[in-house]
């Protein structure tokens, strides 16, 4: 959106209004429209709307929103999501952040190795992740049971209800540690280095760099890497699409509100709730993002 | 959010699938809806066929792909294009995709029993008494020609059954000296000799299945969906459902079950290294065996399923699917010429020595076929006891007219008396309300 804001104001101070400048962001429109705007508005407008097997279609107006704000499965996977979000995001940022700064510290034997092997699990696909981490998990015939076997114990089954949420998060760490991690790394890399030498000459050590010299500089990178994750939390999806299989029981159709949706849409031919929920659970995201992004750079 | 918007998108099509291409509330008129009233006969079929033409076929059924070869040898002109849009849910999500759109959408379909009256109510199937498929009752055992009939209507003509039968591996049960079970009490009584015996063995494995569920209830006499064109009602309290509640609560509660979901690789591979020792399940799944669990090969054995009340003969179906025409095909009469090859005509023969089970009483009745001896039971006549099967289905099942939806959420419901202590009670009753819910809002009056 940015663009045509820019472009435009030479063309007002004219007396005859020119289009000089909507030749040039209009291609960009244009398809913005078409993939951005257009998918959104569509959305929206499937939402108004309820079709049903029996009645056929008929315009509702907000009916499918009041219906998914008094809906306790709904809710209860925004809570789930909520709670996972809650934990696993700092967890895993704190732990990628330790990474950054050790391979930042210069002191790291094998930097380079380092940095590739946990970089590496972000580039195996996620559906693969999921599948590979449900065979770890199988207590029957995984790893989970091959251990019980070989060393007479039982270990807690990952894929239980109560447990399943933590084993997912596992995984979305494992998976995404590496990613944040070169966020904060590249971020650590354009701090020039004669902070640090004068850092030296007043005495600092090492933790109280950090403190003052590489936290508040790359204080940008870990606001954005933040906001992705929460959008990452709130569209959970793969990792319990794929777990379900083997864990049908622990995981609900209503699991997270993105296997929600997916589930009204292709188990119930519910697809105009699904988009009311989509556009709710995409309000939600953009007010806990946009919070986050405000208090993230206040003082910035 | 781009991901929700995807979905939405991607699936915008199948919005309007089932009551976009009907709307109206007549369902339940007899006559049909097809053709403008218009019958077509066997002539015209049969000139359709010397014609020829293109026939887009969507099934996963793998004996199809040999039907089609011999078909377009005897009908030249033809050209049948077979494809594999899926099994399952993938291909029913595909189909209203495709009729939503109103393009892409195939001739001729395979559709589950359970879910055809869904498709049959959304008027997305051709009603098929218009081209006299009526008189094809005779040929078809009663279990599946019932289960193609929906409000009046023919809307399909069956291609395979699934009468049950129960699969056990003789060398565990000889191992252990278990006796077959001949009802599911002496069933329950094995799972815990077994379990005993061996703590790694299981009688089977369950974690939460809706069509066992439902196989199992329909064999036990019950009867919880009653569907009268759109009133519905779904009751899991009647007498056969708690018969099944009984016995399968106590197999859930005494840790009886390996908590292996079925078509798994661990279900194969606990078929074949004898931790799970019995399969109930539909008279389609010896081709299963042998491509899936070669390891068992020589080990199990067919037999009747258990019984609800000692000495009785009650059987159920699991499984099996139809062919359809598409209300929104092209060439339909070309089609029923296919469908009718394929489910009625030679088409049977290329299907069952392909391994299929037929839906057809003749070749039920064939003594060659009955005498099929099975490599994979060490030699039994398996088909025997398949065939009993069939002629002992219980009458009178039917199941909800958006049953797809209501098997999707099973596991929600049902599936947490495996995991939780919740009851397989509480469990079917909250499937119960879970359903009704669905359903009324869906349209149809659900009590």
């Amino acid at each position: 959106m940015a663009v045509p804001l820019a472009a435009a104001p030479p063309a007002t101070r004219r007396a005859r209004r020119s289009y000089r400048g909507w030749q040039f962001v209009g291609p960009f429109m244009i398809v913005f429209a078409l993939v951005f705007l257009a998918p959104i508005v569509y959305a929206i407008y499937l939402s108004l709307y309820r079709n049903r097997l029996i009645g056929g279609n008929a315009f509702v107006g907000l009916d499918n929103y009041t219906q998914a704000l008094q809906d306790p499965q709904f809710w209860s996977g925004v809570g789930r999501v909520g709670l996972f979000l809650v934990v696993q995001v700092p967890i895993m940022l704190f732990l990628a952040l330790l990474v950054a700064l050790a391979l930042d510290s210069g002191r790291l034997y094998g930097k380079s190795f380092f940095r590739v092997s946990i970089f590496l699990p972000y580039a195996v696909p996620a559906v693969v992740a999921a599948l590979m981490w449900g065979f770890i998990y199988g207590s029957q015939f995984g790893l989970i049971g091959n251990l019980n076997d070989a060393l007479g114990i039982t270990l807690p089954d990952p894929l239980k209800p109560s447990l399943i949420l933590a084993s997912i998060g596992n995984i979305t760490t494992w998976t995404f540690v590496g990613y944040n991690m070169l966020i904060f790394y590249s971020a650590l890399q354009v701090v020039p280095k004669s902070l640090y030498e004068s850092a030296a000459i007043d005495g600092a050590g090492q933790v109280r760099i950090i403190r003052s010299i590489k936290l508040p500089a790359i204080r940008g990178a870990l606001v954005i890497a933040t906001i992705f994750s929460i959008i990452g939390s709130f569209q959970l999806f793969n990792e319990p699409a794929i777990l379900r299989n083997l864990a049908p029981n622990a995981i609900t159709t209503y699991f997270t509100p993105n296997f929600y949706a997916y589930s009204l849409t292709f188990s119930g031919q519910q697809i105009n709730y699904s988009a009311a929920i989509a556009v709710v659970m995409a309000v939600i995201t953009m007010i806990v993002a946009y919070v986050v992004q405000l208090r993230g750079t206040k003082d910035l | 959010m781009s991901r929700f918007i995807k979905v939405a998108a991607a699936a915008s099509a199948a919005v309007l699938a089932l009551a976009a291409c009907g709307g109206g509330g007549d369902d339940s008129s007899s006559t049909g809806s097809s053709g403008g009233g218009a019958t077509v006969t066997d002539a015209q079929v049969e000139a359709a066929l010397q014609k020829g033409g293109t026939l887009t076929v969507w099934a996963w059924e793998p004996t199809l792909k040999d039907v089609v070869t011999k078909f377009q040898q005897k009908y030249p002109t033809v050209k049948v294009d077979l494809v594999n849009a899926g099994t399952g849910d993938k291909q029913y999500t595909a189909l209203q995709n495709a009729i939503a759109a109103g393009k892409g959408v195939p001739d001729v379909g395979q559709i589950e029993y359970y879910a055809l009256p869904q498709f049959a109510i959304g008027k997305a199937l051709t009603d098929l008494n218009s081209y006299g498929a009526e008189a094809l009752k005779a040929d078809f055992n009663p279990g599946p020609w019932n289960s193609v009939n929906s409000g009046g209507g023919v809307y399909g003509l069956p291609m395979d059954s699934g009468p049950m039968a129960l699969f056990y591996n003789k060398e565990v049960f000889d191992k252990h000296k278990i006796e077959v079970p001949k009802t599911w009490t002496e069933y329950l009584e094995a799972a815990r000799k077994l379990h005993k015996a061996d703590p790694k063995a299981y009688i089977t494995n369950d974690t939460g299945d809706a069509g066992l569920t439902t196989s199992l209830i329909w064999q036990a006499g019950g009867k919880p969906y009653q569907v009268d064109g759109t009133n519905v009602t779904i009751n899991f309290n009647d007498a056969g459902s708690q018969e099944f509640v009984k016995v399968w609560q106590t197999l859930i509660s005494e840790k009886l079950l390996a908590p292996i979901s079925s078509w798994s690789d661990q279900w194969f591979q606990g078929m074949g290294n004898g931790s799970i020792a019995t399969v109930a399940t539909g008279a389609w799944m010896p081709a299963n065996f042998v491509t899936s669990a070669p390891a068992g090969k020589g080990k199990w054995r067919a037999a009747e399923l258990p019984q609800w009340t000692a000495g009785a003969n009650a059987s159920a179906e699991n499984g099996g699917s139809a062919l359809s025409i598409m209300e929104k095909g092209a060439n339909k009469e070309l089609a029923y010429g296919f469908l009718k090859y394929a489910n009625d005509g030679d088409g049977v023969q290329v299907r069952v020595d392909g391994g299929a089970f037929p839906a057809t009483s003749k070749t039920l009745a064939d003594p060659k076929w009955l005498g099929d001896e099975f490599e994979y039971f060490g030699g039994q006549k398996a088909n025997e006891i398949f065939a009993k099967s069939a002629q002992n289905v219980v009458t009178g099942w039917s199941y909800l007219p958006f049953q797809v939806y209501s098997n999707s959420v099973f596991n929600d419901t049902v599936g947490k008396a495996y995991v939780s202590n919740t009851t397989l009670a509480d469990g079917l009753k909250a499937w119960q309300d879970q359903s009704a819910k669905y359903g009324n809002e869906q349209g149809f009056t659900v009590k």
